[in-house]
Formats: C-alpha cells, sequence, structure tokens
C-alpha cells in the first residue's frame, strides 16, 4: 500500500469488516445493557462524530440496547443565544467586514434575524476557509475593520491562536476576532455532575484530542468511573470505539483508551497548546440551555486583549431565550433525542430551522433529519 | 466544525507549506507542527496542521481491524488502541 493510501484506503469503509464488528457489538450490547439497568447509553461529543454515524446508517445496525446520544459537540449549537446577539451586533456595525465559517450563517439571533439575513440587508459577511483567509482580508483592506467570528472547541482554538498571533505579527490594527470557545473537559465534568446523568460511555472527539491528548480525560474514568474512547471518524473506528467502549463496560473497567492512535498522540500537539495558551485564558462561558458556567471556555489573555471584538467594540452580553418549544438544549445534554421535540420535522426543518440543532450542519437534528433514525 | 483532512507537505518556506489533498493542492500553516518536513503527510483543519501523522500507525491500525474482524490478510497483533496508564 503505498502511504498516501492508507489514510483514504477504503479498507476504513470496509462492508465484511464493518458486518464483523456489528456482530461483535450484538454480542457485547446485551452483557454490558445488563450491567446498566437494560440499557447502555453512550455518547458521542462531537458534532463530526454525529454527522459520520448518521452519514453511514449504522444507527439502524445498532441492537436495541445500544442508545448512541448526541452530547454538546457542535460549536453553533453550544453557542447561547446572547452570543449568537453579539455575533448579529457586530455585523449591525457600519463599515464593518464580517468573516466567519459558513455553519454561523442561519443561526438565529433573539430577534429573528441570521448573517444570512443582516447580509440581505446591506452587512458585509464573508464566509472563509481558515481565520488566516480574513487576516489576509485585513491586510489588503486597511481602511475596514475586519472581524472573525471565533467559535468552537480545542480543534480550532489554536488555529484562531495562529491567525491572530499572526495578525499581531504582522501589526495589523484593523483585525479581531471573538473567543467564543468551549472546553471539552469541563463540558463531559457538567454532564456527569448532573445527578440524573445515565451516560455509560462517551466517544471523545477525535481532533479536540489530537490538539489535548488524554490527560485531561483521566478524571473521567478515575472520578466517576465512566469508559472514554477517543475515537476517529471513519465508519470502522466509530464501530470499534462502540465496541471498545462496550468492553469496558461488560469488563467493570472504566479507561482512556485511544482507538485513533495514528492522529492522537497520549500528551496531543505540545505547540498547539503552547499558542492556544498564549493568546487565550481559562474564563467563564456561557452555554446554550446550560448558562454561565466559570473555566468552562477561553478568553483572550492580558497580551492579546486588544484582538478581542467584543471589547473593541463594545458589545455586552445580555441573557436571550431559547427559541420557543426548541428542545436543542435538552438534546444537548443528553435527554433528548431530534424526535422527541415537537417542532422536529415539522416546524423546524434544514430550510427553516428554528434551533441551532437544526441550523448547524453538524447539529443532532438536522444529522436526524437528513439521514433519519 | 471539526472536520479536518490529511494532506502531504510537497513544499515548504517559512512556515507555510504547499500540501497536496489526493491531486488538490493547498497553502497550509505549519505553525501548530514546527517539526513538520517535506515529504511528511499532516492533518489539515481550516488553514493549519494540526498534527503529523505516520502512515504506518494508521497502517497498523487498519492491519488490527483485519485481525479483529477476520480477514485473512492481517499479521498484526494485540488490543487495539493505546491505554493512558
Amino acid at each position: 500500500m503505498k502511504n498516501s493510501d492508507r489514510f483514504s484506503s477504503p479498507l476504513w469503509r470496509d462492508r465484511a469488516l464493518g458486518a464483523a464488528a456489528v456482530a461483535e457489538m450484538e454480542k457485547l450490547a446485551p452483557r454490558a445493557a445488563a450491567l446498566t439497568g437494560g440499557r447502555v447509553n453512550f455518547m458521542e461529543v462531537c458534532g463530526t462524530h454525529t454527522m459520520a454515524i448518521a452519514a453511514s446508517g449504522m444507527r439502524k445496525l445498532f441492537p436495541p440496547q445500544l442508545k448512541m446520544l448526541s452530547g454538546p459537540g457542535c460549536p453553533v449549537c453550544v453557542t447561547s443565544q446572547g452570543d449568537i446577539d453579539r455575533v448579529l451586533a457586530l455585523a449591525e456595525l457600519p463599515g464593518v467586514i464580517i468573516t466567519t465559517f459558513g455553519d454561523m450563517l442561519k443561526v438565529k439571533g433573539s430577534r429573528g434575524l441570521d448573517l444570512h439575513a443582516m447580509r440581505e440587508r446591506g452587512a458585509d459577511i464573508r464566509v472563509v476557509y481558515s481565520p488566516l483567509d480574513a487576516v489576509e482580508l485585513a491586510a489588503a483592506e486597511p481602511a475596514r475593520q475586519v472581524v472573525f467570528i471565533g467559535v468552537g472547541f480545542e480543534t480550532t482554538a489554536p488555529v484562531i491562536a495562529g491567525a491572530v498571533a499572526r495578525a499581531k505579527a504582522a501589526g495589523l490594527k484593523n483585525f479581531s476576532s471573538t473567543a467564543f470557545f468551549k472546553l471539552v473537559p469541563p463540558a463531559l465534568e457538567l454532564l456527569l455532575s448532573d445527578p440524573e446523568n445515565r451516560i455509560h460511555g462517551f466517544m471523545l472527539p477525535g481532533h479536540v484530542s489530537a490538539i489535548i491528548g488524554l490527560e485531561p480525560y483521566r478524571f473521567v474514568a478515575e472520578k466517576y468511573k465512566v469508559p472514554c474512547v477517543v475515537t476517529g471518524f471513519e465508519p470502522l473506528d466509530i464501530l470499534t470505539g462502540v465496541n471498545m467502549l462496550l468492553r469496558q463496560v461488560v469488563s467493570g473497567k472504566a479507561l482512556v483508551e485511544d482507538e485513533y492512535f495514528r492522529v492522537v498522540r497520549k500528551a496531543g500537539n505540545p505547540a498547539a497548546q503552547r499558542l492556544m495558551a498564549e493568546v487565550f485564558t481559562v474564563s467563564a462561558a456561557s452555554w446554550r440551555a446550560i448558562g454561565t458556567v466559570p473555566a468552562t471556555g477561553l478568553e483572550f489573555s492580558s497580551a492579546y486583549a486588544g484582538f478581542d471584538a467584543v471589547k473593541r467594540f463594545k458589545i455586552p452580553y445580555r441573557d436571550a431565550p431559547e427559541p420557543k418549544g426548541c428542545l436543542c438544549g435538552g438534546i444537548l445534554l443528553g435527554k433528548a433525542l431530534p424526535p422527541d421535540c415537537k417542532l422536529f420535522g415539522k416546524v423546524c426543518t434544514p430550510s427553516n430551522a428554528v434551533g441551532p440543532c437544526m441550523v448547524s450542519s453538524e447539529g443532532a437534528c438536522a444529522a436526524w433529519f437528513k439521514y433519519g433514525a | 466544525m471539526c472536520l479536518a483532512v490529511p494532506g502531504k507537505i510537497l513544499s515548504l518556506k517559512n512556515n507555510n507549506a504547499e500540501v497536496d489533498f489526493s491531486g488538490v493542492r493547498r497553502q497550509v500553516s505549519l505553525d501548530l507542527v514546527p517539526d513538520a518536513k517535506k515529504n511528511d503527510y499532516v492533518l489539515v483543519h481550516a488553514g493549519f496542521a494540526i498534527q503529523v501523522l505516520e502512515p504506518k500507525e494508521a497502517e497498523e491500525t487498519l492491519k488490527i481491524f483485519a485481525e479483529i474482524y477476520g480477514k485473512d490478510h492481517a499479521d498484526a497483533s494485540g488490543p487495539l488502541g493505546h491505554t493512558n496508564p
């Protein structure tokens, strides 16, 4: 096999291997469920996993004893309504160019507007592939203020830290970013500390873990005795990740295992961790359906405070209600699945989404709507 | 949003690389992987390489899959995954 083929080999999606993996799952799931009250609940905490599971159609193959929940892993979905309103307030500023990943375009603020609607009203909103594109735009347009809408988890935060550091090195005075970042390990702790928690294992996000490594998850296994498997995104990765979780439950163990070791090292990516710690510091973050929680997100460090868009343009945070009837919050906490929502598929569809779990292409509702249960 | 794609570094200058993604070429920042070299495989997210990949580890994973799920061309052994002690 050529080197390049190893990462894109059809073997990652091989039908016969997949069938054997499902057969193993069918053997393990009843044994695991017998130890967890009749049903075993695992949660994926990554929108990319949510999409990969839905797109592969494997949910139909899961044994009836196994329930796979979608946790707070979709960056757009976990962003609070108050922060969405701040994004829209930035887009209202005269002369400002808003740069963003495409996922943020159709999330509605509490007044019912989204960035897409703001663009139709004349706001200058540009979708970029990389925050570096936004930095280049700022260099090319020195008379305009360029704001990047930074949201996401530990995969995206160092990338935006890298772009901000380049803007600083280039002496750009007209570039800034939001830092509406969330941290995965504290999100897990939020779920686990809920007395109603019934999660028996976490499929941990492969690319967040590529940055932070395995150590930050140790408390999940040691303090809460909940199995963890860092998992890749190919169908066989996901099936194997589920089987590794089932095996931990069956054996009564709680470990942090790494199925995705071709990408995730135990120590993560130290250079990315250093850059992230230079540009940002741990701070409170406001989560949809959960509220503002200390030490669950990132804000600009004092050395980079000048790049904070909400400080530069003095955009205050105001709590704002969730869309009426929307169950997104309960879905993010693993307490509901998309079909449990009265709006799902009727009032709320991808072309006319009420809540962010339907807006974002990797939200649980969008995945269920597009691919079915 | 955390989508990331593997590609191969064709050339690099300062901390910027030209990376080949199965025929599509893009400029990628190496600021987060300062030790990456020409011909290395990197995982790229939003214009930045976030990790250097080892093809032999991908091969090892495929061999383990083949072994535990019963394909006859496997020649690796051992449990899948690396465990945090």
